[in-house]
């Protein structure tokens, strides 16, 4: 193996790897600091996730947001952009969702009216995120600052209008009625049968296929297009793109749309998908998941599934370790996950001098 | 005489690269000691080491007769050796007397360590003749000066060794020539000068010792006065080279490229063009001379549709650019108008991309790499190899990461992109700058291939060699003006060096421009 393919693997697999042993190695201290066994606990976390039908059915349905959010954030990173605006984009792409089922006329085909509230979803969040965009591109208000005060409109705009506009009459929830029922989109539990496969009610719905045809488009355009080129370009060295006549704005705008059509998708599997209506706060924490499954991820769409998964894992099995063990509340899944990101994100290259050291020594080569 | 440093067996390996090979060199004290070498022959690289940037893997350092084993660069300077780099390390909005304490403030409180500062500093500008506005700012003064300041903080901190990496690449003949009046005055009084440069010219000009690298080993010590320019050229490349180039008689034809009363200013409000007037015809090379920074890079930068007109106009090949008809770099080069930039790193290529990827920079939109909306990654790995193959890129490996590809191999990559699609008109930045000199002589033949098959080429270049050797006409910037226009057979360094001044005294650019007959 040459010592390129060799470094490839270590960044690519054996750095994300021990980074994540590491970040469970420290779980663990932390387990046996509040009397936890953490051996006992792995194995709650492992069978809450993946041990029975609902419990893997949550895994996935956490993890087609994570899936969403993650290829937001790295469409905007190839581009030299940080979004971490994810959270107001998903957010508004749930209304966009519901605003065009309650436009449509109800009796509508589902093969109509699911398209087209994709199509809402993707087209608010991406909106809600080209806002920034144009502040970046034409009047250079940083895009960090933006996206996140963008976060806050956003929650406040989502309460005004479940209050005041949306709420169903009559009912003191701040939420919108229920979608009709052709707007629903099949949960998995309900398709598989015709394939032959029996599985246990769960909210996982077709969106983890929307997110993975996603997560091969997004590949296909990033290094399959030219417009993707344009956008890599961009953000790897921005004089030379524009010494090769690519326009920075252009890009700054086209790559936030799409990242945030991306993250508007969250809307959909969570209301489209499960909640069938416009409710509050189904967004909290996938925006800036989104940021560490990119970062974890090495903003690669294939990096991003994997990444994405192992967040589901956390999220599913950190609630059934709260629910079994009285000790252990919901938050230990934010500090699991504040570890991940503090080992993966922050730390990402602590072990690699010496893993480079190790398996890719440099040669000796005679001048 | 004593020495003021000896090497033995300097031995260092950055990765695969070895960069000094079993190196020994002595410099006598008080002497002015040449080391002459290409680009990464391994020059810096044994400086950065004697100054304490770098440790050696192998070998002893002696400095004065002790041996030394510098942990980092405050040894060097405590010991009494002082470098002034090829970028100057300087503050820019400091005042003289600020950027030399720096490092050296001497307490908590300023004021007491600046009277003491000024005092010395006085003393040194009057024993070395380096007179420099005390309380000056960095920023308003000029290249030359700045870099006397460098020396002057050098000598602030006790340097008895002075190391001097490029020094003149950034000066006008006349600097240079100062810059030399003060190591004949440093050197008598006793201070040991090292001068590292590629400029031959100027080793046998100064130095009274020579020491040639190539490949990280030294390949000769010799005195100055036994050797010339030849035969350190060939030492220094291991084969014969042919400095000059011969140019094919060529009848310039139609007028390509025009610029008329173009200005531009900075985003500071700094005026960087003052109305620039020139044409270029098909089958001429227009040589733009200048001290680096004189709005030869504006120039290009407005020229190739980067930077937005801001005033007058552009015409190439008969379409013209304004502020209202404004244009920009991929524009330009549906145009015909290619660009060679200044800067590979910078502009030139994406040094995180593959050699294929970087080789389609600015070209990504052709059809022929389009199939639909899809980039074909085949296609694209194809226009690259047969890139490499017509320029020699070495090695022709389409999937290498940009930045792995030596210097010299990168900027031919780049040429062969602008080149290959054959454009009408030409703008090249320091086409070899970082090069190597057997790619030098390759690139020097390709431009005057474009010549020869009428195009029209605008060369811009701090090397005057180069200029006066491939162009047709000359134009002298300083200050965003062109302060001089010749034809090459009346160019000669001296008028142009004080051109780059702008010393107009001594130049009547209009008694050219009548013996050239048209306008520049």
């Amino acid at each position: 193996m040459s010592r390129d393919t060799r470094l490839a693997w270590i960044n690519g697999l054996l750095l994300p790897l021990m980074n994540i042993l590491t970040a469970f190695a420290a779980t663990a201290i932390l387990f046996l600091l509040i009397n936890v066994n953490p051996i006992e606990a792995a194995k709650t976390l492992l069978y809450g996730a993946f041990g029975y039908g609902e419990g893997i059915g949550y895994t996935f349905y956490y993890t087609t947001n994570f899936i969403f959010t993650g290829l937001a954030v790295a469409i905007a990173f190839h581009a030299g952009l940080f979004n971490i605006g994810g959270e107001g984009q998903a957010y508004i792409g749930g209304l966009g969702a519901g605003l065009v089922v309650f436009m449509l006329f109800p009796g509508l085909s589902p093969w109509l009216m699911i398209p087209a509230s994709i199509f809402g979803a993707m087209l608010f969040g991406g909106i809600w995120a080209m806002a920034p965009g144009y502040l970046q591109a034409y009047r250079g208000s940083h895009i960090v600052i933006t996206t996140i005060m963008f976060n806050f409109l956003a929650a406040t705009l989502m309460v005004y209008l479940l209050v005041k506009v949306l709420r169903e009459p009559g009912k003191m929830t701040p939420q919108s009625v229920l979608f009709p029922d052709n707007a629903w989109l099949p949960f998995v539990h309900d398709v598989l049968p015709a394939f032959g496969i029996e599985m246990e009610r769960s909210p996982l719905n077709l969106s983890i296929v929307l997110a993975l045809v996603m997560a091969v488009l997004v590949w296909f355009f990033l290094w399959q297009t030219r417009w993707g080129y344009a956008i890599r370009a961009t953000g790897r060295n921005a004089s030379a793109a524009v010494y090769a006549g690519i326009s920075q704005k252009k890009i700054i705008m086209v790559a936030m749309c799409i990242s945030g059509a991306l993250a508007g998708l969250v809307g959909i599997n969570e209301l489209l998908g499960y909640h069938h209506r416009i409710i509050m706060n189904f967004h909290i924490g996938y925006g800036f998941g989104g940021i560490a499954v990119a970062l974890m991820g090495r903003n690669h769409p294939f990096g991003i599934v994997i990444a994405a998964l192992l967040f589901g894992t956390l999220y599913q099995g950190g609630a059934e370790l709260a629910f079994e063990w009285s000790n252990i509340s919901r938050d230990i899944v934010v500090v699991m996950q504040g570890l991940v990101i503090l080992f993966c994100g922050a730390l990402e290259y602590m072990y690699k001098p010496w893993l480079v050291r190790w398996l890719a020594p440099v040669k000796e080569v005679q001048a | 005489m004593s020495l003021a440093i000896e090497l033995e067996n300097i031995d260092k390996r950055f990765g695969a690269v070895h960069a000094n090979v079993n190196v020994d060199l002595q410099v006598r004290e008080g002497s002015i000691h040449g080391i002459v070498g290409e680009n990464g022959a391994g020059k810096s690289t044994l400086m950065s080491i004697l100054y304490g940037f770098y440790h050696a893997d192998a070998g002893t350092i002696k400095v004065f007769d002790k041996e030394c084993h510098f942990q980092d660069s405050h040894q060097a300077i405590a010991i009494g050796i002082g470098m002034v780099h090829q970028h100057f390390m300087l503050i820019d909005n400091f005042t003289v007397l600020e950027n030399v304490m720096l490092g050296a403030e001497g307490g908590y409180l300023l004021a007491e360590g600046m009277d003491k500062a000024r005092t010395e500093l006085q003393r040194l500008a009057r024993e070395y003749g380096l007179d420099v506005d005390l309380d000056a700012t960095i920023e308003s003064l000029s290249v030359g000066l700045q870099q006397r300041v460098e020396i002057l903080k050098a000598l602030y901190k006790g340097a008895k060794i002075l190391i001097l990496d490029e020094p003149t690449g950034v000066l006008t003949p006349q600097e240079t020539d100062e810059l030399f009046k003060i190591f004949a005055a440093l050197k008598e009084q006793g201070v040991t000068i090292v001068l590292i440069t590629h400029k031959l010219r100027e080793i046998m000009a100064v130095t009274d010792a020579v020491s040639v690298m190539r490949q990280g080993a030294m390949v000769a010590h010799v005195a100055t006065e036994t050797t010339s320019e030849s035969q350190l050229a060939e030492l220094m490349v291991g084969r014969k080279v042919l400095l000059d180039v011969t140019k094919s008689d060529i009848k310039p034809g139609e007028v390509l490229l025009k610029v008329k009363q173009l200005n531009w200013q900075d985003q500071h409000g700094v005026m960087r063009l003052k109305n620039i007037n020139l044409d270029i015809r098909a089958g001429e090379v227009l040589g733009v001379a200048g001290v680096s920074g004189n709005g030869q890079s504006e120039l290009l930068q407005v020229l190739s549709g980067i930077n937005p007109i801001q005033d007058g106009c552009i015409e190439v090949h008969g379409n013209s650019f304004t502020v209202k008809q404004q244009t920009n770099a991929g524009k330009m080069r549906e145009f015909g108008m290619a660009h060679v930039p200044e800067d590979r790193h910078k502009m030139g290529m994406i040094t995180e991309f593959s050699a294929a990827e970087s080789a389609i920079l600015g070209y990504h939109k052709d059809a022929e790499l389009n199939n639909g909306i899809w980039l074909k990654p085949d296609l694209v790995e194809k226009r690259c190899l047969d890139l490499m193959q017509a320029f020699d890129v070495r090695p022709n490996d389409v999937k290498l990461k940009s930045a792995n590809f030596s210097g010299g191999n990168q900027q031919k990559l780049i040429l062969a992109r602008e080149m290959e699609h054959q454009p009408e008109v030409l703008l090249i930045g320091q086409p070899t700058r970082g090069v190597d000199v057997g790619a030098i002589e390759f690139i020097h033949q390709r431009i005057l291939d474009m010549r020869g098959a009428g195009k029209a080429v605008l060369l811009v270049s701090v090397e005057l060699e180069e200029i006066l050797s491939l162009s047709d006409r000359i134009i002298v910037m300083c200050d965003g003006e062109i302060t001089g226009r010749m034809a090459i057979e009346d160019a000669d360094e001296r008028s142009i060096g004080m051109l780059m001044a702008n010393a107009q005294q001594a130049h009547d650019p209009l008694q050219a421009n009548e013996k050239q007959g048209v306008q520049a």
